[in-house]
């Protein structure tokens, strides 16, 4: 962990970067947000690199690389995948980018450690699969997997797409991740429970748009729902058609380049898992045009952007699985 | 709708310039008879027909939604509905998984020359829309009358 931030220090005190795109603490120790760093005291006194760094920084390089200067970014195994999909939407200028890799263990959640009972936290160390808390009533010990991120409990792959530079070994990809065990889950549901399920989820939305301002994909200049005309600009005039379109547009739009970051998910400040739209979307593109996962290389094209002529037709979601078949 | 007390579907169906439309065009100078609530709204290409245009409908009080396109390899753009039928059957399965009747939505092929099959189409789906009721899952009660 400590290697990342000396990492930060070198490049800057080196010269090789201008900036350095990393993680520092907000209001408590365990709330991480992204930050941008230009000197190597900045870094000394505020970068940081923990259990709690789960946040995705490729979608900021949109804006700072185009900024002139280099710029260094950390990426961990999921946010080379957003970095790659990104690149291949020529999104982030690369040559003003230098990748640093980072393996990373999984990251975690601070409110799943206070529902195991580490509540009142001042810190936080990792003692191999154990997370040693320690808090304002003494020490609690954890299983690093029960304080794991939603997204990191069914990590896809430990491989960094693309790097410059490594910190720690190369992973590999996990096919036996199991993370669309939920999305089967609630195919396997009649239409009447599915739609109740949502509907639960979806109500709690309050508009703010964190799953839209931290998705990756979601990168477009203007985006559709910034329009005042559209009606769903807040909360206030919404009813539950509105909750339920603009998760629907949000998925569809990011449908084939979403490359399951579960970033949505984390940021929700209403915990929506979101990230089932989006593994469904993932789940029936595997199913109906070959197995694909954005953002893994360069060459293939998103399964939105293509065709195939023996394609199926839409009548297939009829005929497919689901208790109201 | 409500009609003489009676509740009839409102469906809006999205026809292609090139093919479906014409096909629609035919069917009437045909005299061949479909029903009254089918509202048509011509698009260039089946491929133009944007997801959120599909949930307006229903927001706006459609109680069905079709697209009709020209056949797979027919089409006037040459590529167009290969990229709809894509994107119409993950959009329709996104429906399906979010609980909204998998029936109210369907995609037709029909060419200029099928006025026939674009009658025989209709009248199918809005007897099916018309036996499943009222759309009240997508429905925005700020649009009801």
């Amino acid at each position: 962990m400590q290697r990342v931030k000396e990492k930060a220090i070198e490049l800057l005190t080196s010269g090789a970067v201008d900036r350095v795109l990393g993680w520092r603490a907000g209001e408590f120790f365990y709330d991480l947000t992204p930050a941008v760093f230009t000197s190597a005291e900045e870094v000394e006194k505020d970068f940081v690199y923990s259990v709690f760094s789960g946040a995705n920084l490729s979608k900021y390089l949109i804006a700072e690389s185009r900024k002139g200067g280099k710029v260094a970014v950390f990426l961990k195994p999921c946010d080379s995948y957003s970095f790659v999909q990104l690149l291949k939407e020529h999104r982030i200028w690369r040559e003003n980018v230098y990748a640093v890799g980072v393996q990373c263990g999984g990251m975690c959640d601070a409110e799943k450690l206070k529902e195991a009972g580490a509540s009142g936290l001042t810190s936080v160390r990792e003692d191999g699969e154990t997370l040693i808390a320690e808090t304002i009533y003494g020490e609690v010990c954890v299983e690093k997997d029960k304080a794991l991120l939603g997204k990191c409990q069914v990590c896809k792959s430990k491989k960094i797409v693309c790097f410059d530079e490594l910190i720690g070994e190369q992973g590999e990809e996990i096919p036996d991740n199991h993370r669309f065990d939920e999305v089967a889950k609630l195919e396997a549901m009649t239409a009447e429970e599915r739609f109740a399920f949502w509907r639960g989820e979806l109500s709690r939305c309050i508009r703010c748009n964190a799953c839209r301002n931290v998705c990756p994909a979601c990168s477009c200049e203007k985006c559709v729902f910034d329009n005042h005309d559209l009606g769903t600009d807040n909360k206030a005039a919404a009813d539950s058609f509105e909750e339920n379109m603009f998760h629907i547009i949000r998925a569809f739009h990011v449908a084939s380049r979403c490359t399951d970051c579960g970033e949505c998910s984390r940021v929700c400040p209403q915990h929506i898992p979101l990230h089932l739209l989006n593994r469904k979307f993932i789940k029936d593109i595997n199913e109906l045009y070959g197995e694909y996962q954005a953002g893994a290389d360069f060459e293939t094209k998103p399964p939105l952007m293509d065709f195939t002529k023996g394609d199926c037709e839409p009548s297939v979601v009829y005929e497919r699985g689901g208790a109201n078949a | 709708m409500q009609v003489n007390g009676e509740w009839r579907p409102t469906i809006v169906a999205f026809c292609c310039n090139w093919c479906s439309y014409a096909g629609a065009d035919l069917s009437g100078t045909n005299r061949l008879n479909y029903p009254a609530n089918v509202k048509i709204i011509r698009i260039p290409c089946s491929c133009r027909l944007n997801p959120l245009f599909i949930l307006r409908a229903f927001q706006r009080g459609a109680d069905g939604v079709i697209l009709c396109g020209c056949h797979p390899g027919d089409c006037h753009y040459t590529t167009g509905n290969y990229y709809a039928r894509r994107r119409m059957t993950l959009l329709f399965s996104m429906l399906d998984y979010l609980g909204i009747e998998r029936e109210r939505t369907r995609v037709e092929w029909v060419s200029a020359a099928e006025g026939a099959k674009f009658a025989a189409t209709m009248n199918d789906f809005v007897a099916t829309i018309t036996k499943l009721g009222e759309n009240r899952r997508l429905e925005d009660l700020r649009c009801k009358e």
